[in-house]
């Protein structure tokens, strides 16, 4: 037999190798068709109502209260009740029981969590299942270990609650924001009233199936549902401590309303984290991370490596890899467990993402998208990359929230930090190196919360995250978490 | 990550017959006997004889001694016979030693060498050394293909089975593998993929397209599937071929036949449905 022969033999390989849709079933979860409020451990009928819908799909999913002011402030007075009457004297010990058993009741529930979490919200389930919901288990399972040793945790400072937190989160991870305000606010013995992001309410409203589970006295926690409209009506109550994640721009308007009422604030906000590769660093693990970076959740992420710093010398080939990483990911149904790429959240954050995208297009940054069919219906954004993207384009300076990467050069290690703290933001950052020293070096100089060497957007209830400059302050996760719900004696 | 992709039906049947005629039937025993080898030389050929469509294995993998038994059994059909060689497992031997053995063996007719690379040289940095050896057994090859073995559990890092597999492929190897099989950590997928990925990176400078087999600890067809979808998201669909890997393995063929059945017929059928040889 001829070599050719051979050789025809063997090429068995069809055009294309397709996976098997493996789509989750809906069956696990049952959503209602009509939410109300849920305050001191009952269903409240709202005033007001507004549809939440699938992003993935548009189809409506189940009618939301829209929380009025009134509605508000009764769910602050009734966390202020149970505070007042019994939660904020119970043992640390006994707090930590209530906190445990939610940690487990989530682990338990967790597949149901995820499928809705995807549902409501468009991120793949491979993330809600394998992320969000055991990292939200892990909060609870990490603050309820607190509840008994604040004492241990800030010596010598006599901590105590400091009363009712107002909370307010976003919808690109939102059980797991639930979970980051919720458990420390508790764990420290203070109740919370809680406000999911408008286009996400489903899970937090799932969640108070849980609170009741789990026995949690009437009161301490309470969640409203609705727009800026009920958020607003939450920072002007009568509340002690406001914990705020999402825009930049609602976060300012936040601190504006409470400067000199005495309330406590901490915000969490936007990003515009730079990701550095230099040219020594293993190039295929750094497309990984990269990718990790920018394209995890949509690019929803406030940390999100949105801006790609390269070191010179290796600009070619990073860019090569990285495009031929790009064809390989999976556009589609949130709920298929191939996809690494789901929905866009909302038609509205789609439309950011249009514009900023076409601007860098008319700034003269090159784009390029891999090919992949979008579905027809819902909101749908193909993994973006630009490349010849300079400092001054809007891509490099506004935060985008969606799966689009500027790369930028730079030639020396000052020159990467110089630039990569060119932001009004500083809330996380990558460095991709061999060299241990040179991690060092950066990571003292880089003006960001978190530093992440050789890996991105890895998370641990016991690391704190916060950010500098306008990404906010405040620390939430770790013994730091626990100190915005805590009072000090002077 | 990739282990999670979604294969079922007609795309498992695909993988599953795939990795049949990617398979390196394999055994290195002390024990083995003529008997043993022509057992198996004969189930590689016809894996299932109630089953005709199930297509047969690439090659039979043996010792030098036993080689011209799987050649007398797999003559007049497709299936090849690949031969350890250069003192394997340890590669402990003068450089001779190992050339005559290659050029025995490759003289009683074996179609492919799986040799191994002096970890001892490796280790001490004598990088030259190991270069060479490959270099000359290549030469000592003639028309047959070399496996080059790098027996990555004792390379200790990602970072050596890298710079291994550089050096194996500049040294003229068709295929780089993972493990003799002997040590337990053999193949794994990140170690396979870091071998991928070197493969790619020659791909790219050179245009020359290496083949890759992963050896030691695929036992059952999951695996399989798997390092087949991390083969086909990192070097892409021209590399699912025979030609380009193999899957070296003693024991995975029955439960890829398992696998077969059950998904054309819907049930598992006992062990005992399938020949043991």
């Amino acid at each position: 037999m001829t070599e050719l022969e051979k050789k025809g033999k063997a090429a068995l390989v069809p055009s294309g190798w397709d996976y098997a849709p493996a789509p989750e079933s809906r069956e696990i979860v049952r959503i209602d068709e009509r939410y109300g409020h849920f305050v001191g451990g009952e269903w409240l009928e709202p005033r007001e109502t507004y549809t939440t819908i699938a992003p993935a799909s548009e189809e409506p999913l189940a009618e939301v209260g829209q929380a009025t002011p009134e509605e508000v402030y009764g769910a602050i007075a009734t966390a202020r009740e149970a505070f007042e009457n019994g939660w904020s004297g119970l043992p640390g010990s006994e707090r930590a029981k209530y906190l445990f058993r939610i940690a487990r009741i989530l682990q338990e529930r967790s597949r149901e969590f995820a499928v809705l979490e995807s549902l409501n919200g468009g991120k793949p389930i491979k993330e809600s299942r394998d992320v969000d919901l055991p990292l939200a288990a892990a909060h609870f399972f990490y603050y309820a270990g607190w509840a008994d040793k604040l004492e241990y945790a800030f010596p010598n400072r006599r901590p105590r609650p400091v009363g009712v937190a107002g909370q307010i989160i976003p919808w690109n991870f939102p059980l797991l924001m639930l979970a980051w305000k919720i458990a420390p606010a508790l764990a420290a013995g203070n109740t919370v009233v809680l406000k999911p992001a408008e286009t996400t309410p489903l899970t937090a409203l799932l969640f108070c199936d849980v609170v009741r589970q789990a026995e949690l006295p009437a009161g301490v926690v309470n969640i409203v549902t609705g727009d800026g409209r009920a958020g607003a009506a939450i920072v002007e109550g009568d509340v002690d401590k406001i914990a705020f994640t999402g825009s930049t721009e609602v976060g300012k308007a936040i601190q504006r309303e409470v400067a000199g009422s005495g309330k406590r604030l901490t915000l969490e906000l936007g990003g515009k984290a730079a990701n550095i590769v230099f040219d020594d660093c293993a190039l295929d693990q750094a497309v990984e991370g990269i990718v990790n970076g920018i394209y995890f959740n949509q690019g929803h992420v406030c940390c999100a490596g949105s801006r790609l710093f390269v070191q010179e010398s290796i600009h070619d080939d990073l860019v090569e890899k990285l495009k031929r990483r790009m064809k390989t990911l999976r556009v589609g149904d949130p709920l298929d467990k191939n996809t690494d790429i789901g929905a866009i959240n909302s038609r509205a954050q789609l439309e950011k993402i249009q514009e900023l995208v076409a601007a860098g297009e008319e700034e003269g940054a090159e784009i390029y998208q891999p090919p992949c069919k979008l579905p027809e219906r819902g909101y749908w954004f193909a993994p973006t990359v630009f490349t010849n993207v300079a400092q001054s384009y809007r891509i490099a300076q506004e935060e985008i929230f969606g799966p689009v990467l500027s790369v930028l050069t730079f030639r020396t290690p000052a020159e990467a930090v110089e630039k990569a703290n060119n932001t009004p933001y500083g809330l996380s950052a990558g460095i991709w190196t061999e060299k241990g020293s040179r991690i060092l070096w950066m990571a003292e100089r880089l003006r960001a919360g978190v530093v992440w060497a050789n890996t991105f957007n890895r998370f641990d209830p016991a690391s704190p995250f916060g950010g500098y400059k306008e990404s906010g302050f405040g620390r939430e996760g770790g013994r730091h978490g626990l100190e915005p719900y805590l009072e000090f004696e002077p | 990550m990739l282990s999670k992709r979604s294969i079922k039906r007609e795309s498992k049947l695909f993988a599953l017959d795939l990795a049949i005629r990617m398979m390196d039937l394999t055994t290195l025993e002390g024990a083995d006997t003529p008997g043993k080898v022509a057992a198996l030389s004969s189930k590689g050929i016809r894996p299932d004889p109630g089953d005709p469509a199930i297509p047969s294995v690439a090659a039979i993998c043996v010792y030098p001694n036993l080689v011209p038994y799987a050649l007398e059994r797999t003559k007049g059909t497709d299936v090849k016979v690949a031969s350890v060689a250069t003192a394997f497992p340890s590669g402990q031997s003068p450089l001779e030693a190992k050339l005559d053995e290659v050029r025995w063996v490759v003289g009683q007719g074996a179609d492919e060498v799986d040799m191994v690379i002096d970890r001892g040289a490796f280790l001490s940095g004598r990088y030259a050394k190991v270069y060479d050896e490959i270099v000359q057994v290549k030469q000592a090859c003639g028309e047959a293909h070399l496996k080059v073995i790098l027996e990555v559990a004792e390379l200790g890092t990602y970072d050596n089975v890298r710079r291994a597999s550089l050096l194996a492929m500049a040294a003229g190897a068709d295929f780089v593998k993972t493990s003799t099989g002997k040590l337990s950590g053999a193949a794994t997928l990140p170690v396979t993929l870091c071998m991928l990925e070197a493969i790619r990176d020659v791909h790219e400078e050179t245009g020359r397209m290496v083949g890759m087999k992963p050896a030691g600890g695929i036992r059952q067809a999951k695996q399989a599937v798997q390092y087949l979808v991390q083969l086909y998201e990192t070097l892409g669909a021209e590399w699912l071929t025979p030609d380009l890997y193999r899957i070296g393995a003693s024991t995975l063929l029955n439960d890829v036949l398992m696998q077969i059945r059950k998904e054309r017929t819907g049930r598992y059928q006992s062990p005992d449905y399938f020949t043991v040889d």
